[in-house]
């Protein structure tokens, strides 16, 4: 029997791996250029709303006295003033708001991932789910009819709040909620295991522990209700000068700043309706940077 | 201050599912005793109902009585929390609490219990530390997080942390499933030391170190599938790996289980 050096050559059975066949090649590249597409078109209209507000409001943000000065005596159809007493409307109101429903919210979540069980806690997790599909204008609705019907109070900053607060909380409650059940069980067994009490257990390792995730949900449940518009149309009046009261008189906001002037035909109001819209986005943007270096910094280290 | 614990007629349940049937069994002071037996048995359901940890799980409950040096931990008068301060427990997974410190992890107990004392508080986890062999691997790092330690230093920090508080009793459930020979080693030689302070109820699967660590040995088994698990036998280890008492027992340790 000759054996040539070919045959020695050959392996005794045909290799285990193979070069990436043309069909799988051909679906791979197929599959990358639907995914980009995919990816482009999402991208387009951001791009080019940021783009239009952008070079709408530009002049308009870019003055002193856009961040200074209210409309207080000037003509509609004077390039003059600022958009400072909507920015503190917004802020103020968003503020009251927070203040009201992010507390009500964490305890509420640390209810349902901490001691609720059976009926009460199924009854809460369904209203929170109601609650969050409610639209602004029957929030609005229902405090006007609360407030401003049954108790009589005039049009307020604080009713706008209020309806704001229907708005934020279920986000705050679901948000928190989630990130408490992310805290692992072992953690709270641990503490438990040194004779912690549960209370404490929860506020010194639970809440530390989701903290990050917990900030980062309130600030993007405050940076959603800052641009609500319904409440601010229904419960409050527009004014041109500054307010701090909330309980009393006109506040205008952002929202409503850019209402009110989408009536002026005037270039100055078309300018004025672009920069609140440009200084809404700035305002929101900036507390998505907020919320991204608190968690940033509460995060947990393991270096 | 080690005590003794004495089971008696203990019934474990999950909700509706008897999980432990009937266990009787004496844990003298100054010893270690081991839990061995099969998967899903229910070592882990004893141990945990020894600090009463067991009713954290929702639903779950015991029927029987355990006794801590002739005190029943399941009188209504006890408040569970005195108890787990009493009886401490490492976790079969390292669990150090993320948030904190090296040093704050091992002295949180005293911290949650609300020592303030700096000195004290470090003087505490110094001590502990050594206790638990592993001060001087971390002495230079105190400050660092708890979970930039590997899987072994992360057990021994949490035993760490069990020791700061003094407990009477110290409960293991499987302290070195995720370790490696020596970290394993490490806890074996530490637990002969803590055996002069502390009483050890230890879960282990492995029955090389359940005859090196213990000094007495509880092997349970299931009666079938779906049945509660219970106590096959107890008695000192050497009796147990030599000549046991029970068939089931012996044919378990041989590896002719099943
Ligand atoms: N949280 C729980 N809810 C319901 N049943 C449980 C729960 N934990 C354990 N069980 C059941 O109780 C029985 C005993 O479980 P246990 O964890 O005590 O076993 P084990 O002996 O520790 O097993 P392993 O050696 O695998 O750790 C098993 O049938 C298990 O399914
Ligand atoms: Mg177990």
């Amino acid at each position: 029997m000759t054996t040539t050096a070919s045959t020695l050559d050959r392996p005794a059975t045909p290799p285990a791996f193979q070069a990436v066949g043309g069909a799988r090649k051909f679906k791979n590249i197929l599959a990358t250029v639907l995914v980009t597409l995919a990816f482009l078109i999402a991208l387009v209209p951001l791009v080019w709303l940021l783009v239009t507000v952008i070079a709408r409001g530009f002049e308009a943000v870019i003055t002193a006295d856009w961040w200074t000065h209210s409309l207080k005596g000037v003509l509609p159809k004077e390039f003059a003033g600022g958009a400072y007493h909507a920015i503190i409307g917004t802020l103020l109101q968003t503020v009251v708001c927070a203040v009201i429903a992010v507390p009500v919210g964490i305890l509420a979540a640390i209810y349902l991932v901490e001691y609720g069980r059976g009926r009460l806690a199924r009854t809460t997790t369904f209203m929170v789910d109601i609650l969050s599909g409610v639209p602004s204008i029957v929030a609005a609705l229902f405090i006007y009819a609360l407030l401003l019907s049954t108790f009589q109070m005039g049009q307020s900053a604080f009713a706008v709040s209020m309806a704001l607060v229907l708005l934020m909380l279920p986000v705050v409650v679901r948000s928190t909620e989630e990130m408490l059940r992310l805290v692992p069980q072992e953690l709270r067994e641990a503490s438990y295991a040194l004779g912690v009490p549960k209370w404490k257990t929860i506020v010194r390792i639970v809440l530390p522990t989701a903290l990050s995730g917990v900030v980062t949900g309130v600030m993007l449940a405050m940076a959603r209700v800052m641009g609500e518009t319904a409440p601010v149309l229904v419960l409050v009046g527009y004014s041109k000068s500054i307010n701090f009261n909330i309980f009393d008189g006109n506040m205008t906001s952002l929202p409503l700043l850019i209402y009110s002037e989408l009536n002026n035909p005037n270039p100055a109001g078309q300018l004025r309706v672009w920069g609140a819209a440009l200084t809404l986005i700035i305002l929101i943007m900036l507390f998505n940077l907020v919320a991204a270096l608190v968690s940033r910094f509460s995060a947990i280290k393991t270096k | 201050m080690a005590k003794r614990i004495d089971v008696k007629d203990l019934n474990i349940f999950y909700g509706k599912f008897h999980a432990v049937d009937r266990v009787t069994l004496a844990v003298p002071p100054r010893s270690v005793t081991a839990f061995i037996g099969p998967s899903g048995c229910g070592k882990s359901t004893v141990l945990r109902s020894l600090n009463r940890m067991h009713e954290v799980t929702p639903g779950a409950r015991v029927e029987g009585k355990v006794l801590l040096d002739g005190e029943d931990i399941y009188a209504t008068t006890v408040d569970p929390v005195e108890v787990r301060r009493t009886i401490g427990m490492v976790f079969q997974r390292p669990n150090p609490f993320p948030t904190m410190s090296i040093r704050d992890n091992v002295v949180a107990g005293l911290r949650l219990g609300g020592m303030r004392n700096r000195k004290q508080l470090d003087e505490v986890a110094e001590r502990s530390l050594r206790g638990a062999n592993l001060w001087a691997e971390v002495s230079d790092r105190l400050d660092k997080p708890g979970g930039s330690l590997s899987g072994g230093q992360q057990q021994r920090l949490c035993i760490a942390r069990a020791i700061a508080v003094q407990p009477d009793v110290l409960l293991m459930d499987e302290p070195c499933s995720a370790l490696d020979p020596i970290s394993t080693l490490a806890i074996e030689d530490l637990i002969g030391e803590l055996k002069k302070d502390f009483t050890i109820v230890i879960v282990t699967h492995n029955m090389q170190q359940a005859a090196r660590v213990s000094d007495q040995t509880a092997f349970f088994n299931l009666a079938g599938v779906g049945q509660p698990g219970r106590l096959v036998e107890i008695d000192d280890t050497e009796k147990i790996f030599s000549n046991p008492g029970q068939q089931a027992t012996e044919d378990y340790i041989s590896g002719r289980f099943g």
